[in-house]
């Protein structure tokens, strides 16, 4: 057990965990963030997606010793009441169908554009691709990320 | 069709209770302010008094309403195209409407399930007559307020409007309507003056979803709870002998460790916590059943396939007409065990104390899993209140109550609040599969005509039930038969979103795609034929598909994807199935990229009838194709002496991006009584790209998943 500060949508906390839990853990059951998704636990589905000092990472798998003094952004703090790029188009797209797999989706989509702010169909299937929609809105996902590419 | 009438009592009783009474407003009811597109705009103001109408409708004193949405939400909709049904008979505005889930509530709401792609159809007249019921009232109400006889009075978006053209809200006769007799025959909308159905709104939690808000069942937090993670046997015909949980219980975080029946349950102060303590554990299993492998299964399915089995239709005689044929063609299909595998695991809350048992989940059948609780825990099902949550998928899963039974136990035990968490390991390990299933299909030809089909079944644990024998082609042949077979086995299975027919109808559309070729007859056109063959038996009560319809669908989809207009380099494969009450036809594109085959596109056309939501009814097709074209491809889980070959997606593959096709979907329009559309999409999706493949490669697939076969394509 140990004391660590982490910055999550721009506040500071401090949290006692055991140093090898996973952030997905620190947010959704130490400060009740659960928009972040257990999907696996082992990097393979993407459900629990953040913002790693800009970056998108897995939650899941990304000990609190190793995220300690970063600033982390979940969908929580995407924006100020779903107006990212990201989420209007996931609006306009009427993406979700069970719901669950999409903060990671566009969690992943909103590093992305920041990185290739004019993507291909091809790019935006090879980045989205480790994130699994067990509903399979894929096309849908693909139509709102060259949406919000448009539109940031 | 079964028609459900909506409980007149029910309407009674809650108006009843309203009578005089008020209801107070909730600060945390969904908005839906769907007209906006791009746009998030603020919630709807909440009004200081709502009035009931009847189980499903509240009304506002500043003219919002609030729709319950009373069925199960998986991913399919429902909490979005109920309550439209609803709004469009009680003309409301859809801008002023919030929609709230409701508790399982049997008394008020009828069939509260989501299975078997039935809410809509099931539920369409009782949705409707809330609806009108309410707006009847209203509009009662208004005509006594203006002193004028209610038939002059016109409705329109939430307002009632006088020959005078004086408007006002609905929340201004509120009060007064909530006083009325509810009237008997209230009138229902003819189709063609819909406007709220047949437009497509947005999902009534897209905010909550794209926001990150709490809405399903693991997002569950109330002050006390413990999250509780379960080690059960790691394989199928074991028992627990013992468990030492010393390691465990010596964890940070882990408050205690339980044992009940053949389970362990660690609870602690997080799902982190739970999860290492689980782990922690060290249990000594023995055998107490036979533990099973997938070879033994085949080995056992193979034989039932040539033993003497029980016809469960069998139309003139097959046996002459084989024996009578130019050719004979048999066939062998095969299909793995599958696993569910929602998006979100299994997981529910509980807690139980002396006077009640709340029960707060994701549950695809509330009632039945009340009843099951209250039995395990012998009290009334009275004392058992369930609630739901939005679910991340379902897909059958969720229809079996296991995971909320083990939560109400453990919280008895632990005597405390519990929410119970299947890591994805358990939530794979410990399944209700889809079984492993093979089917053999044999046909006779005489002088270029099927003069002769018949099916054989052989499965685990139960086989294909309900009206499935009596699906295409039966009806079309003249010697038809169906035979069912089945092995006991000790691995749980159950329904799998399109039970039976997510298989059967890639084994019966490749078979006829073979047909077609050694009959040399068009695939599109063999099967309009036999459509139309099937169309003299229309009067037969057991065909509840119609043939008409079928054809229809065929034909639209072939004109869509261009069937007669062959494309350079592009293959293609057609597969028409009905089922769930609604026929679809699909065409599948194939390309060869490096030498494999590619499927990039598929063609689908709908008869579903009236269409509720199209944008969202869209999305149903497209995530069915998807599933479909995936579990085909790559779905696998075999046994090995009890246990699952894969227990997470490193192991199991699912479809991803890179492998979705690009989908094209097209409605029938028609104003028939709508039906689901959660299922029917997936089952013909396995045969169109299994025939768009064969047409590109000239292989055939008899066994699924298809990319263990492709490896010999090189
Ligand atoms: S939960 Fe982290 S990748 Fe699946
Ligand atoms: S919307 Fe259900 S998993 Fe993606």
């Amino acid at each position: 057990m140990s004391t660590f500060s982490i910055k999550v949508n721009g506040v500071e906390h401090s949290v006692e965990a055991d140093d090898a839990t996973p952030i997905l853990w620190i947010l959704r059951d130490h400060l009740q963030l659960v928009g972040t998704k257990y999907g696996c636990g082992i990097g393979q589905c993407g459900a629990c997606t953040i913002h790693l000092e800009g970056t998108s990472a897995r939650s899941c798998n990304l000990p609190i010793s190793a995220a300690a003094g970063k600033s982390i952004t979940t969908i929580e703090g995407l924006s100020e009441n779903g107006t990212h790029p990201v989420q209007k188009a996931w609006v306009e797209h009427d993406v979700p169908q069970c719901g669950y797999c999409q903060s990671g989706q566009i969690m992943t989509a909103a590093a992305f554009l920041k990185e290739n702010n004019n993507p291909s169909d091809e790019e935006i299937k090879a980045a989205m691709h480790g994130n699994i929609c067990r509903c399979g809105t894929y096309n849908r996902i693909r139509a709102a990320v060259k949406t919000a590419a448009q539109n940031s | 069709m079964t028609k459900q009438n909506i409980d007149r009592r029910s309407f009674l009783k809650v108006s009843g209770a309203a009578t005089g009474g008020v209801l107070f407003g909730f600060s945390w009811l969904v908005s839906c302010q769907n007209e906006v597109q791009a746009e998030i705009i603020p919630e709807l103001e909440m009004p200081e008094q709502w009035f009931s109408l009847n189980g499903y409708i509240k009304i506002g004193d500043n003219g919002v309403v609030t729709i319950m949405a009373p069925n199960p939400e998986i991913g399919q909709n429902v909490k979005t195209s109920m309550p439209m049904i609803v709004a469009e008979e009680l003309d409301a505005d859809w801008n002023k409407v919030v929609v709230e889930q409701a508790p399982l509530d049997p008394e008020k709401f009828p069939r509260q399930v989501a299975g078997g792609s039935q809410s809509i159809r099931q539920s369409w007249e009782g949705l409707r007559k809330a609806g009108a019921t309410a707006k009847a009232m209203l509009v009662a109400a208004a005509a006594e307020k203006w002193g004028v006889d209610a038939a002059t009075l016109k409705t329109e978006k939430g307002h009632i409007i006088n020959a005078n053209g004086e408007k006002i809200h609905y929340g201004e006769v509120a009060t007064a309507a909530s006083q009325l007799e509810v009237p008997e025959d209230a009138p229902l909308k003819d189709p063609k003056d819909f406007t709220i159905i047949g437009q497509s709104k947005k999902n009534v939690d897209l905010k909550d979803i794209i926001t990150g808000e709490p809405l399903f069942g693991l997002d569950t937090k109330v002050e006390g709870m413990k999250y509780a993670v379960v080690l059960r046997p790691p394989a199928f015909g074991q028992k627990l002998q013992s468990v030492d949980d010393a390691a465990a219980k010596a964890l940070t975080g882990v408050e205690s460790v339980l044992q009940f029946g053949d389970k362990v349950a660690v609870l602690a102060n997080s799902t982190w916590a739970a999860m290492q303590g689980k782990k922690a554990l060290t249990a000594v299993w023995t055998e107490d059943t036979p533990l099973e492998s997938t070879t033994y299964h085949d080995e056992e399915l193979a034989k039932l396939l040539t033993a003497k089995t029980e016809a469960v239709r069998h139309d003139g005689n097959v046996d002459r007409a084989f024996a009578e044929a130019d050719e004979i063609v048999e066939r062998v299909y095969e299909s793995p065990f599958l696993p569910h595998n929602c998006m979100e695991p299994m997981n529910f809350f509980a807690h139980v104390t002396d006077e009640k048992v709340l029960l707060d989940g994701p549950i695809q059948t509330p009632q039945w899993t009340r009843q099951r609780v209250a039995d395990l825990l012998e009290r009334e099902a009275e004392q058992v209140e369930v609630k739901m949550t939005r679910m991340g998928g379902g897909f059958g899963r969720r229809l079996y109550g296991d995971f909320a039974l083990e939560a109400a136990e453990v919280s008895k035990l632990a005597k405390a609040p519990v929410q119970l968490v299947f890591s994805r390991e358990d939530d794979m390990s410990a399944g209700t599969y889809r079984m492993a299933i093979k089917y053999k299909i044999k046909a006779a030809i005489k002088d270029k005509k099927i003069t002769a089909y018949h099916l054989t079944e052989a499965a685990i644990n139960s086989n294909m039930y309900g009206l499935i024998p009596n699906f295409f082609p039966a009806g079309a042949i003249e010697n038809y038969r169906v035979d069912n077979a089945k092995m006991e086995s000790n691995i749980t299975t159950g329904a799998w979103r399109a039970p039976y027919t997510n298989f059967l109808a890639f084994a019966e559309q490749s078979f006829f795609d073979e047909l077609s070729e050694k009959m040399e007859v068009d695939a599109v056109q063999l099967r309009l034929d036999l459509l139309e063959n099937a169309k003299k038996n229309k009067e037969d009560e057991r065909m509840q598909w119609s043939p008409d319809r079928m054809q229809e669908c065929i034909k639209l989809v072939a004109e869509k994807a261009g069937w007669s207009t062959p494309k350079e380099g592009v293959f293609q494969g057609l597969s028409a199935y009905y089922s769930h009450n609604t026929h679809v036809a699909e065409i599948a594109e194939v390309v060869m990229k490096e030498n494999r085959p590619v499927v990039t596109k598929v063609y689908c056309a709908v008869d579903c009838g009236i269409v509720v939501n199209p944008e969202a009814a869209k999305n149903q097709i497209e995530g069915g194709i998807i599933d479909g074209v995936g579990h085909a491809m790559f779905g696998d889980l075999a046994f090995n002496n009890g246990i699952p070959s894969a227990t997470n997606f490193d192991k199991f593959r699912l479809i991803r991006h890179q492998e979705a096709p690009e989908i094209e979907v097209f409605f029938i329009q028609n104003n028939v009584d709508p039906t689901g559309l959660g299922e029917p999409s997936l089952p013909p999706a396995g045969g169109a790209i299994a025939n768009a493949i064969y047409k590109a490669t000239g292989k055939r697939f008899y066994k699924q998943p298809f990319v263990q076969e492709m490896d010999v394509l090189g």
